[in-house]
């Protein structure tokens, strides 16, 4: 099987390896480089559990080879907090918001939640359903996830908090 | 040190324990990215299993060719029946006292059907492997409709048993029969309708639906020949039963059997199981002396692990004219698949559909329910519900709505009128179930005032006389369903799996600076029982609840339990931590009686402490307590703080429920709109607010998929037809409603802590009271009753059927 070498950021981080053409950003993830925050739940690119940001867009890396981030800027929801460990806004309203219950579509949802923020930073409960219908939970009905990110986005539009960040 | 001039409240407050909206501890991980799922289990030399399946629902394995996957670089392994029969692991028995093929054995009998086991080196590989085995197949005659099943030429489906006409349940009448289940009064039942004023029947059918958890059901098998040793880490709902049944199946002694199930992306009923690919991974890693991972995908999910449903119900429904209930009779047709893995206690075929009388006093009843094999997946699990109560709850509650038309009633007044009154508790069903507690007629009647009932219907009727007058296309539907469930299995007298007694455990240890770690029997698929169980010690040792661990899932660890499913955790686990909790604190009293010498009856527990009665300021904390209980206990006192409960529950408990729930209907396009649900869940004593709420939000949108789109079908040459999300309906954050939540709270009688269990109320309470609404919506014009699921095709056919597209 053909291979070449992949080399892209992760997590701010850079990385290089030799892959098989056809392996999935999904599988180099999580096998090649022990990132298994994203996971697999359904192999059509319907539930979003393996969504990821490549190069400032929500992309679902199970329908996606690694050599096509090749170059890119992934980010994943390792990558969400501060580097002295302090949670992302949506990490901390998804907890406070009860916006997860077994786990397993949350670093998707929030790595989706993520550009959504960016792309719309003060979306309507409309808007963040339809920003994230891109991903399914089968656990919370939603609701507190737009709670989560309405609490992300309250947190992050108010001003002193982005005084203290700048 | 706790602050001793704290009032009792802020002590109280302090716990964090019964009652508390606290954050959930599992978070932390799960918001980061930590979590520890099964597919992230990576164990050096690690090999990936692979399933060659049946591509036909019915034919016969005449040759499998794997010599060119064998010829592949990095295959290690292909295993077929052939190579399992040996063993005598070709077939494996199920819960349901069936055996299920776990390679097909000379013939497939559904789609999908695993044929043969590929391992190698990775998961590309295997699935390369799988393309190169050829099979082939003699198609044999389909059969897919179970009301066909037992036809006299119905085709002969299971070769494996058409001689053993003694079934687990019971004699078997027919080649494709499992058994029939027989529960009531027939003569009474029949003397009742014989006489009755006004009788309704009606077919009133539950598709075939699947729980799909966003996580597959996935395994990774490590065999250790050295120590002879076998680990199994699972996404087991049940993983003491799972090692069990591992152990005898495999002869390796139970305790050289290690049962893993560490964080579960979901459950809902799937995953308490044991399916081929467990066996094909253990039997691999045995063979090869390596660790072998399977996990499935999602197709494979769909279409092969345990679908849900699938029952047909006729019920009958016996009244006076004024619409006091006289009778119910029913009986069930339900489709079993290729082999019975229906998911009940041993003695309950059907498991606890007998609770289909539902929150009425009905004098008389009476049931039969006939098994059968079809040409489809095995299953039959519990999909978020009690053991095939949500089927009993979605038949009792249409067949009150069609009795309710029927008489001109209002469909809440029909139920207020045969509610079980508050005192009738302990209440027999006319089935044979002791209800615990409930307060019915106050619940359905806060629902109704919450939602302005009366107004509703007001709006209804001016709704109605303008779609008349051809003023709106659309059509306003009212759904009230009212629900009793019967969960927390159970009292071993009379439930079982596989013999074993439905107990459950806790083992708590307070360490010597007061903190604690409490191991379960249960286990978590995201219902939060770190947090929980962490709630009930908290409360009952009067320990932070911060300071408590809680564990559960590996069985060389944990005490022995049936695991978490029908809404047991908190029913039975729950009740174990409460009353292990409580020995400690027996023994806690005679250390602080000791520490101050006093007699222990002159001491009072007093939040986080025993003090002496009448000298509130002659006190010992629980703290104090601990460090005295590995320092200087009592003369004659073994040191240490800990205990064990194995929790028998006296009974089930049984939460309910009042759903109202209001539609638009588009006559046109068939499209609905849920324009208002309204939830009020009494699950007795509330432990974590937020977490209750978090489930009934989770159990209403499963149950609006299951209701408005989702469906398990087959073509009439058993093809599968809805195995991947692109075909089977699951609720995006778009279509899914905005939910308000309510409660009352009964609790339960023989509980330590009066504690019901919710998680599985919404799913059982919100399908009848979707289906209502949509059937009350075209009430007014006759076509009787719509089957689910009633997506927007469906809902069109029906304005066809009712003459309204001119």
């Amino acid at each position: 099987m053909a291979t070449r070498t992949v080399s892209l950021t992760v997590n701010g981080k850079p990385v290089s390896a030799e892959v098989e053409d056809r392996t999935l950003l999904i599988h180099f993830l999580r096998e090649h480089l022990n990132i298994t925050g994203p996971h697999v739940g359904c192999d059509t690119s319907h539930c979003g559990a393996c969504t990821v940001d490549l190069d400032g867009r929500s992309v679902k890396s199970c329908t996606l080879f690694a050599v096509q981030a090749d170059g890119g800027e992934v980010l994943t929801i390792e990558g969400m907090a501060a580097p002295d460990g302090t949670l992302h806004a949506l990490q901390e309203g998804f907890s406070a918001m009860h916006g997860l219950q077994c786990g397993f579509c949350t670093p998707g949802m929030i790595t989706r939640a993520y550009r959504l923020l960016k792309e719309n930073p003060n979306p309507t409960d409309e808007e963040i359903r339809f920003g994230i219908s891109g991903n399914l939970c089968r656990c919370t009905g939603y609701q507190n996830i737009v709670k989560a990110i309405r609490y992300a986005a309250d947190k992050l539009n108010s001003p002193t908090l982005q005084e203290a960040a700048e | 040190m706790t602050d001793t001039t704290l009032p009792r409240e802020e002590r109280e407050a302090t716990l964090k324990g019964v009652g508390c909206a606290r954050r959930r501890t599992e978070d932390a991980r799960f918001i980061q990215g930590k979590g520890n799922y099964v597919d992230d289990v990576k164990l050096p030399g690690m090999l990936f299993g692979d399933f060659v399946r049946s591509p036909y629902a019915h034919a016969r394995v005449k040759s499998i060719d794997a010599s060119a996957a064998k010829a592949l670089p990095g295959v290690k392994a292909v295993l077929t029946a052939a190579d399992l029969k040996p063993l005598g692991l070709h077939y494996m028995p199920t819960l349901a006292g069936d055996v299920q093929a776990v390679l097909a054995d000379e013939k497939v009998l559904y789609q999908n059907q695993e044929v043969a086991f590929v391992v190698a080196e990775d998961r590309y590989v295997a699935a390369d492997a799988v393309e190169l085995i050829t099979v082939e197949y003699e198609e044999l005659p389909v059969l897919v409709d179970p009301f066909k099943a037992m036809d006299e030429r119905a085709p002969l489906l299971r070769d494996d048993i058409k001689d053993k006409m003694d079934g687990s349940h019971g004699k078997r009448r027919h080649h494709n029969h499992i058994f029939t289940w027989e529960v009531g009064d027939k003569a009474g039942t029949d003397d009742v309708f014989a006489k009755a004023a006004v009788t309704i029947k009606e077919l009133i059918s539950y598709q075939r639906v699947h729980p799909s958890p966003l996580e597959t059901c996935s395994c990774v098998a490590s065999m250790d020949k050295i120590r002879g040793e076998l680990t199994v880490w699972g996404t087991f709902q049940a993983p003491h039963v799972i090692r069990t049944v591992a152990s005898i199946l495999s002869g390796i002694p139970e305790h050289k059997v290690r049962i893993i199930a560490p964080d579960i992306g979901g459950g809902f009923g799937n995953k308490v199981g044991a399916y081929p690919g467990y066996i094909c991974a253990v039997v691999a890693s045995i063979v090869l002396g390596v660790p072998v991972k399977w996990v499935e995908d999602r197709m494979e999910n769909l279409s092969t692990t345990s679908f849900a449903r699938d029952y047909h119900m006729t019920c009958e429904l016996a009244a006076t004219n004024e619409g006091k209930l006289l009778g119910l009779r029913a009986h069930v047709l339900a489709d079993h698949g290729a082999f019975d893995a229906c998911a009940d206690p041993t003695k309950y075929p059907a498991g606890f559909f007998s609770i289909c009388t539902g929150s009425y006093d009905i004098p008389v009843a009476h049931l039969t329910v006939d098994g059968v094999y079809t040409n489809k997946a095995p299953g039959g699990v519990a999909y978020r519900c009690s053991f095939r109560v949500t089927e009993a709850a979605y038949m009792i509650e249409r067949a009150m709505d069609i009795l309710a038309q029927k008489l001109g009633m209002d469909p809440a007044d029909l139920r207020m009128k045969n509610f079980i009154q508050p005192e009738q508790f302990p209440y027999r069903s006319a089935l044979g179930w002791e209800y615990d507690s409930g307060n019915y007629p106050a619940a359905l009647t806060k629902a109704m005032e919450a939602v302005g009932y009366r107004a509703l219907r007001e709006e209804q009727a001016r709704n109605r006389e303008a779609f008349a007058r051809g003023e709106t296309r659309e059509l306003m539907g009212i759904g009230v369903a009212f629900f009793t469930e019967i969960v927390g299995a159970g009292p071993t007298k009379n439930c079982d799996i596989l013999g074993i007694g439905m107990f459950d455990s806790a083992e708590i240890r307070v360490h010597p600076t007061g903190a604690v770690i409490a191991r379960m029997g249960t286990k978590s698929q995201g219902q939060g029982h770190e947090t929980t169980y962490a709630q009930i010690i908290a409360t009952e040792l009067g320990i932070d609840a911060d300071l408590i661990t809680v564990e559960e899932g590996d069985t060389s660890t944990a005490p022995y339990g049936l695991g978490t499913y029908g809404s047991r955790s908190t029913p039975v686990a729950g009740a174990a931590t409460a009353v292990a909790a409580r020995k400690i604190r027996a023994k806690a009293q005679m250390i602080a009686a000791h520490l101050l010498e006093v007699a222990d009856n002159d001491l009072e527990w007093d939040v986080d402490r025993f003090r002496v009665k009448g000298l509130p300021e002659k006190f010992k904390t629980m703290k104090e307590i601990a460090w005295a209980a590995y320092n200087v206990p009592p003369p004659n006192m073994e040191p240490g703080l800990e205990a064990t409960s194995y929790y028998d529950p006296p009974n089930m408990t049984y939460p309910f429920g009042a759903y109202i729930c209001v539609m638009d209907i588009d006559v046109d396009t068939g499209s609905s709109k849920v324009r208002r649900f309204y939830a009020l869940d009494d699950c007795g004593t509330r432990i974590n607010p937020m977490i209750i709420e978090g489930q009934v939000h989770g159990g209403l949108t499963e149950g609006f998929g299951i209701a408005m789109g989702q469906e398990i079908a087959y073509d009439p040459l058993g093809n599968v037809m809805g195995a991947s999300f692109l075909d089977f309906f699951l609720p995006t954050a778009v279509e899914t409603p905005v939910w308000e939540t309510d409660w009352t709270v009964t609790p339960s009688p023989h509980h330590p802590i009066g504690a019901k269990g919710v998680g599985e109320s919404p799913n059982v309470g919100s399908v009848p009271c979707f289906s209502n609404a949509v059937n009350d919506a075209f009430a007014p014009f006759g076509i009787g009753h719509i089957q689910m699921p009633h997506d927007a095709w469906r809902v069109w056919k029906a304005a066809e059927k009712a003459g309204l597209h001119g």
